[in-house]
């Protein structure tokens, strides 16, 4: 009898523990991504999980952009403009710290832009410097910019994370030990595995309501798929495998949210070499790729088509998937006006992601039917880096470009693919120094109108963010408007 | 097992304890279908097997596609037969390379002894440590993926085995009568090696090349399935497992036809081997 009451107890005692993590309410958060940053400094790596993992979490800039992908005011409280676009003055916010209890003032800013713009800087974006003349400090709180000219982007180009605010006393061991501003500290790194972030209850602003935060590096799709299953994972802000979404869906324990992203899929062709360097070849290829084809076997019908190097969501789009409709025919003609009638042997080297090994696959058996031989070969990413991006030994790729309003890399000298028209890098030119949004947006058009005329590349579609998470978690972004996983409003739901 | 010989066995005796042997009958059914299969996709697949259709993804075994098509609307069956050929072909010559190298070095070791035997076997004790999977893969991830670099790398580890095995059974022939013999009759220790060790030891090398063509098959999916194996187009059973991995929910038979491929390839092999090993040497047969 008193082996019974002690059972009894017993189970009373497991089952009060079992549920009662039921009723207390969660306060952190896990969050799932592919790839693990090489570092943590926002502003001296180009690499988007580095932004995914510390950008308005860690590190703030003047302006910041919001979920929809407008500007913000973020340290800065507010700005004016002179007449002639040529000086910016920000009034900063008071009583701002940065983790390690110093304080932020106008000096903060002048050190990150000088640091930024400076010959040895190892930013990845320097163009957004590039403009500056000078900063000056007016007083603590006031800082002035002076440009060398007009810069129209120049209020969403300081809220990337590559313009955000360091210190100068902490600047240098960031890339392990981030310091900010933000609403979450730099914890702690499992190389590997993870990075763990705290709420800063010293924060500025409104405090973050999660108490911290564990971004998590599930590189495999299938491991991914198995770890959000078994609750391991909350979010998954950027899921991998499209195919696994319907499974999600059917669950009410997640919620899928399929937004916008800035990532233009394409397959980028080496236009300096032959036989890229004709246009009839490029144009016979772009007419040789079935979008619709490739985003459904890719991507199980998530991905908007795009017709050039532009998002579909952003009012100077241009719908240019017209331009080189499917149309085998045409593309055998072309080949043959240049000088290829049966067609060519070329290398497709592919990133590990898995929409473009299987975008490549599918594109590799579309140009067979117009007798272009593709061999495939598949690279990790530092082997992309090294041989494509910088060393441009390659054929083709496919990757996506998840940069904001990115079309000026075709005006860039060298890029990868080698894209070198003048005409282009006037449109650019004028672009970068325009402030008018009308303007801006008939440049743009022109833009998307001549590298499409050009078939630089096969415009392929444009990347979805497919975001999965666990039903009560609120607040995570439904869009990508820039490379970032903000968790400041991200919260449980009772 | 050392004592391995067929002088004396009738043939013919052979043959009705061959066709008396479940598991070799099995066995050799198994691997006859698996030939055949390779065999048959050089002439002929159902459908061009690198074809994509879209429009005809991801459909269920049908009397169209009989196993099905993928994610791309290729069919299952013809890739699961030009799958066949590609594993059998890296398997062949992996065998191949370890036969070639490892026999005549575990001739050599036999025959000779001494220092030469101690360097070989202490070479082969070198490459065992190594565990052979991990090795391959880094083999073909600094050589680059693909097919002959897989092939070579599983090669590699078939050498020490077949040094093994045939060492330790020459060993044991050149302590007989008839090598003794031999040796009184003054022929040299390569010509022994030649006309009285190496039958001796065929059997043994044969069995044996049954198990490590069955470990190359199961490498290669391996390999292939980490993506340092057969590259696409061209179809193997391991990337096809990778391939499935995330569609299991959506499309279970694109993980169960390659996975029941490799598994009954594996154990047809396997029982081939055992059935092998007990009618090629009947003394073995009585003691199980």
């Amino acid at each position: 009898m008193r082996r019974t009451v002690h059972a009894l107890a017993a189970g009373l005692v497991l089952a009060a523990g079992l549920t009662a993590p039921a009723f207390a309410q969660k306060t952190t958060a896990t969050i799932g991504m592919r790839l693990e940053p090489p570092h943590l400094d926002p502003t001296a790596g180009a690499a988007a999980a580095i932004d995914e993992v510390v950008y308005q979490n860690v590190f703030e800039g003047l302006t910041r952009i919001d979920a929809d992908g407008s500007v913000k005011p973020g340290l800065a409280e507010s700005w004016s403009i002179s007449d002639d676009g040529l000086t910016y003055t920000f009034q900063l916010r008071d009583g701002v710290t940065f983790h390690d209890g110093t304080g932020f003032d106008a000096e903060d800013v002048k050190f990150s832009f000088d640091r930024a713009r400076a010959d040895e800087s190892t930013n990845a974006q320097k163009r957004i410097f590039e403009p500056i003349e000078a900063v000056t400090v007016v007083d603590p709180e006031t800082v002035e910019i002076t440009l060398s000219r007009p810069a129209g982007s120049f209020l969403f180009d300081l809220g990337w994370g590559d313009a955000v605010i360091v210190a100068a006393e902490s600047a240098d061991t960031n890339t392990t030990a981030p310091v900010g501003t933000g609403p979450f500290k730099f914890s702690r790194w499992v190389k590997g595995d993870s990075v763990l972030l705290e709420r800063n209850e010293a924060y500025w602003g409104e405090p973050a309501a999660l108490t911290g935060a564990t971004f998590k590096f599930v590189g495999d799709p299938a491991a991914s798929l198995a770890a959000m299953l078994a609750g391991d994972l909350d979010a998954y802000p950027n899921f991998p495998a499209t195919e696994n979404l319907p499974q999600f869906e059917a669950d009410p324990r997640f919620a899928v949210v399929v937004g916008t992203s800035e990532g233009e899929t394409i397959l980028a062709l080496n236009n300096r070499e032959k036989p890229f360097a004709d246009l009839k070849v490029r144009q016979a290829i772009s007419h040789a790729i079935d979008r619709q084809a490739i985003i459904d076997g890719a991507m199980f019908g998530y991905g908007t088509p795009i017709g050039s190097h532009f998002a579909p969501h952003h009012p100077a789009y241009e719908d240019l998937t017209g331009t080189y409709p499917y149309a085998l025919e045409k593309a055998r003609t072309l080949l043959a006006e240049a000088g290829y009638p049966d067609g060519f042997e070329a290398t497709m080297k592919l990133p590990p992601t898995t929409y473009a090994r299987r975008s490549g696959e599918i594109i590799a058996s579309e140009l067979s039917k117009i007798g272009i031989t593709v061999e495939i070969i598949p690279v990790e990413w530092a082997q992309w880096l090294e041989q494509v991006f910088k060393g441009h030994d390659f054929d083709m790729t496919i990757v996506s470009h998840t940069e904001p309003l990115d079309v000026d890399i075709y005006a860039r000298d060298d890029y990868y693919f080698g894209y070198d028209n003048p005409e282009f890098d006037a449109i650019i030119d004028t672009l970068q120094s325009e402030a008018d949004p009308k303007a801006r947006n008939a440049l743009f058009r022109q833009a998307q109108d001549m590298i499409a005329a050009d078939a630089v590349n096969g415009f392929l579609f444009q990347l979805p963010k497919a975001g999965v998470w666990n039903a009560k978690l609120k607040g995570l972004w439904s869009d990508a408007p820039i490379q970032a996983n903000d968790l400041t409003d991200v919260h449980w739901a009772p | 097992m050392s004592e391995t010989a067929i002088d004396g066995v009738n043939r013919r005796s052979m043959v009705a304890r061959a066709l008396r042997h479940p598991s070799f009958l099995i066995g050799a059914a198994i691997t006859l279908t698996l030939l055949a299969a390779a065999l048959v996709s050089f002439v002929w697949t159902p459908f061009p097997v690198a074809e994509v259709v879209i429009r005809d993804r991801l459909q269920p075994p049908n009397p169209v596609h009989w196993l099905g098509t993928d994610a791309f609307g290729r069919d299952i069956f013809s890739m699961l037969l030009v799958g066949a050929r590609n594993s059998l072909g890296v398997a062949v010559v992996a065998v191949a390379i370890g036969i070639g190298i490892g026999v005549p070095l575990g001739l050599a070791a036999a025959a000779e002894g001494g220092l030469l035997d101690s360097i070989l076997m202490r070479g082969s004790d070198l490459v065992f440590a190594f565990p052979a999977l991990v090795t391959a893969v880094m083999i073909t991830a600094i050589f680059g993926p693909g097919a002959i670099n897989a092939m070579i790398a599983i090669g590699i580890f078939n050498v020490p085995v077949f040094a093994r095995v045939t060492r330790g059974a020459a060993r044991a022939l050149w302590g007989r009568e008839f090598v003794l013999a031999a040796r009184v009759a003054g022929k040299t220790r390569a010509r022994i090696t030649v006309e009285h060790v190496l039958p001796n030891v065929a059997s043994l090398i044969i069995v044996q090349s049954t198990i490590q063509f069955a470990l190359a098959i199961l490498a290669e999916a391996g390999l292939s399935y980490v993506g340092l194996g057969t590259q696409p187009p061209m179809p193997s059973w391991g990337k096809m497992l990778a391939d499935a991995q995330t569609m299991m929910a959506i499309a279970p038979w694109l993980a169960i036809v390659p996975g029941l491929a490799i598994v009954a390839s594996v154990l047809g092999l396997n029982l081939l081997g055992d059935g092998l090993r007990d009618v090629l040497d009947p003394r073995l047969d009585r003691t199980r």
